[in-house]
């Protein structure tokens, strides 16, 4: 079959490669009918992130239609599925409190060793994103092996456009999850740093919470016309100094809650040094926590901070104190996609949230290399690239 | 130092003590014979009970499911069983191992017999954890040896000796839990050179 391959820093290539096949008996295949390239990959393609291999199938966002399935799936040959990025077993203690991210039986064992290092636990696996969360192919491709297909891909009903659901495998529920983290109450003025897609949801998702005033932050000019289509009042960094701005914005006091949405790429943190050099520890230059740095700053008094953006290692100059100090409360995490996956489903199907503006560009699977190099070279344009093997 | 045995407001596992040498001939006392002097230990909790996980592990032969490089596990009696474990260059290195003491949902402890290519000897315990399940614990004295197998046990137990039993534990808990060992290979084909 056809697959998207990374080879090393800005080197992606469309290789033919072997088709997967049924391993485990709870496993399916699936054919993949749509899938996206997201703003993590671009830490991948950039290199940022150790334990790649070169031949690696990337893809974490995708869906498609079941064509083979193991004893033990749940699925059946035919049905359309958007599979979640976090492969999680549903059977561990984690999976039971709904955490799962926090899935202990998804990652191989031989590929827990480098995240217990880094992290004191290795986490759960995902699709096609390094070796230390599970060395997965992704589903770049024309088909995916699927783990745990029993527990985590959700079934869409019949005639339903792939673009309108493809985002439940990842930015939907992480933007959904960022705002439920900042713990949104009524009246609430929630300040969102990154207008990338995890972002632009966390501004919707974040209204739908009650919240009465969203703020939100970036420096381009079409991401930030985004946010206002959906009420967000806007911040361009360029031009303005974001800590004054929300100051006098919120007269002195400060979002209640602030989500950090830009994430490692934007600082350029070097996680590929951070394995060789964990225990000597990482440093990083003083710009480049920016974001989260800014947002603990604005943040009000006793307010939330959530950071749905990904994280890698250490950070230099991480503002403990204004956190102690001020009472913040803080909470991130990968996305507990499956958790999310009914509700917001759901809401889809109700009309509540689109997801459908976000896509600027769709090209077959063959295009995926110029894809990429796209959305890295023009981040204001594009916006969201959807891939579609087979046409 | 303190004598090991005396370990004042400590209840943490002998196999964590930083007296290595201490640790090693007090775990003698706690119902594991002395078989070397490297000890290590690793601890899981698995979501099933007590007993299932207890009687899947006393029939040896299954472990070989969960243990890398063990080729395979024959039982030679009630409490007697045959090791082979794939060593470098298409060979194997092989012991009988006893069970020296066996309480029934609780414990099974080993020693290898005399002549044993690789010395070790060790316990694992099942502990009633409630809602969560069973706490699996498993402490392992082993005598690291020179030459090839020096270089298999240095294989086997990695860069850090608990990895190895780490990851054991780590694939038995997944077997357990899930009913399959995760794996990333796209195929069958793929998971048997995994396995090679």
């Amino acid at each position: 079959m056809k697959a998207l391959t990374w080879h090393g820093k800005h080197d992606v290539r469309i290789d033919n490669v072997e088709d997967p096949g049924i391993v485990n008996p709870r496993d399916a295949i699936i054919k993949v009918t749509a899938t996206a390239i997201c703003g993590s990959d671009l830490h991948l393609y950039d290199g940022y992130i150790p334990t790649m291999q070169s031949g690696d199938i990337l893809g974490h966002e995708f869906m498609g239609e079941v064509v083979e399935t193991g004893l033990a799936s749940t699925l059946k040959k035919g049905q359309k599925v958007v599979v979640p990025f976090t492969i999680a077993c549903g059977s561990c203690y984690h999976c039971g409190k709904h955490q799962y991210s926090g899935c202990e039986n998804g990652n191989p064992a031989d590929n827990q060793d480098i995240a217990r290092e880094l992290y004191g636990h290795p986490m759960s696996a995902l699709f096609g994103y390094s070796h230390m969360t599970g060395g997965y192919a992704g589903g770049q491709a024309e088909y995916v092996r699927v783990p745990f297909s029993d527990s985590g891909p959700i079934v869409i009903p019949d005639g339903v456009d792939d673009e309108k659901v493809l985002f439940l495998s990842d930015i939907l529920p992480t933007g959904w999850m960022a705002a439920e983290n900042a713990q949104i109450e009524p009246g609430d003025t929630v300040a969102v740093w990154g207008c990338g897609p995890v972002g632009l949801f966390a501004v919707q998702s974040a209204f739908l919470m009650g919240a009465e005033r969203v703020i939100a932050i970036d420096h381009f000019p079409h991401r930030l016309e985004l946010a206002r289509k959906f009420g967000a009042e806007t911040i361009n960094f360029e031009q303005t100094a974001t800590y004054d701005a929300l100051m006098q914005m919120t007269g002195g006091i400060g979002p209640d809650a602030v989500i950090d949405s830009v994430g490692l790429e934007a600082h350029g943190m070097f996680v590929d040094n951070v394995v060789d050099q964990i225990k000597a520890s990482t440093f990083l230059g003083t710009d480049r926590t920016h974001a989260i740095r800014q947002a603990i700053l604005a943040c009000r008094k006793g307010g939330r901070v959530s950071m749905p953006a990904v994280y890698g290692g250490f950070v230099d100059k991480f503002p403990l104190g204004a956190l102690m100090q001020k009472g913040l409360t803080l909470k991130t995490g990968q996305t507990h996609v499956q958790h999310y996956l009914p509700g917001l489903l759901a809401a889809i199907m109700e009309g509540k949230i689109d997801t459908t503006f976000l896509i600027s560009h769709r090209m077959p699977l063959e295009q995926a290399p110029e894809g990429y190099k796209m959305f890295h070279d023009q981040q204001n344009e594009v916006t969201k690239i959807v891939l579609k093997p087979g046409q | 130092m303190p004598d090991i045995a005396d370990r004042p407001y400590d209840d943490a596992p002998l196999s964590t003590s930083k007296d290595a040498a201490g640790a090693t001939r007090a775990i003698t006392t706690e119902a594991i014979e002395d078989r070397g002097n490297s000890l290590t230990g690793w601890a899981v909790t698995i979501n099933r009970p007590v007993a299932d996980l207890y009687a899947w592990w006393r029939h040896f032969p299954n472990l070989a499911d969960v243990m890398e490089n063990v080729e395979r596990i024959d039982i030679l009696d009630d409490r007697r069983s045959h090791w082979v474990v794939k060593a470098p260059g298409g060979t194997t290195v092989e012991w009988d191992a006893v069970v020296t003491d066996d309480r029934e949902g609780e414990m099974i402890a080993w020693a290898s017999a005399e002549g044993a290519d690789i010395a070790n000897s060790g316990r694992v315990t099942f502990r009633d954890a409630g809602a969560r399940g069973t706490v699996v614990t498993a402490t392992i004295l082993y005598d690291p040896p020179a030459g090839v197998i020096g270089k298999l046990v240095a294989k086997l137990f990695q860069r850090e000796p608990n990895i190895q039993v780490r990851r054991d534990l780590a694939r038995f808990k997944q077997l357990m839990e899930t009913g399959e060992v995760a794996t990333n290979a796209m195929n069958p084909k793929q998971r048997e050179e995994q396995d090679a």
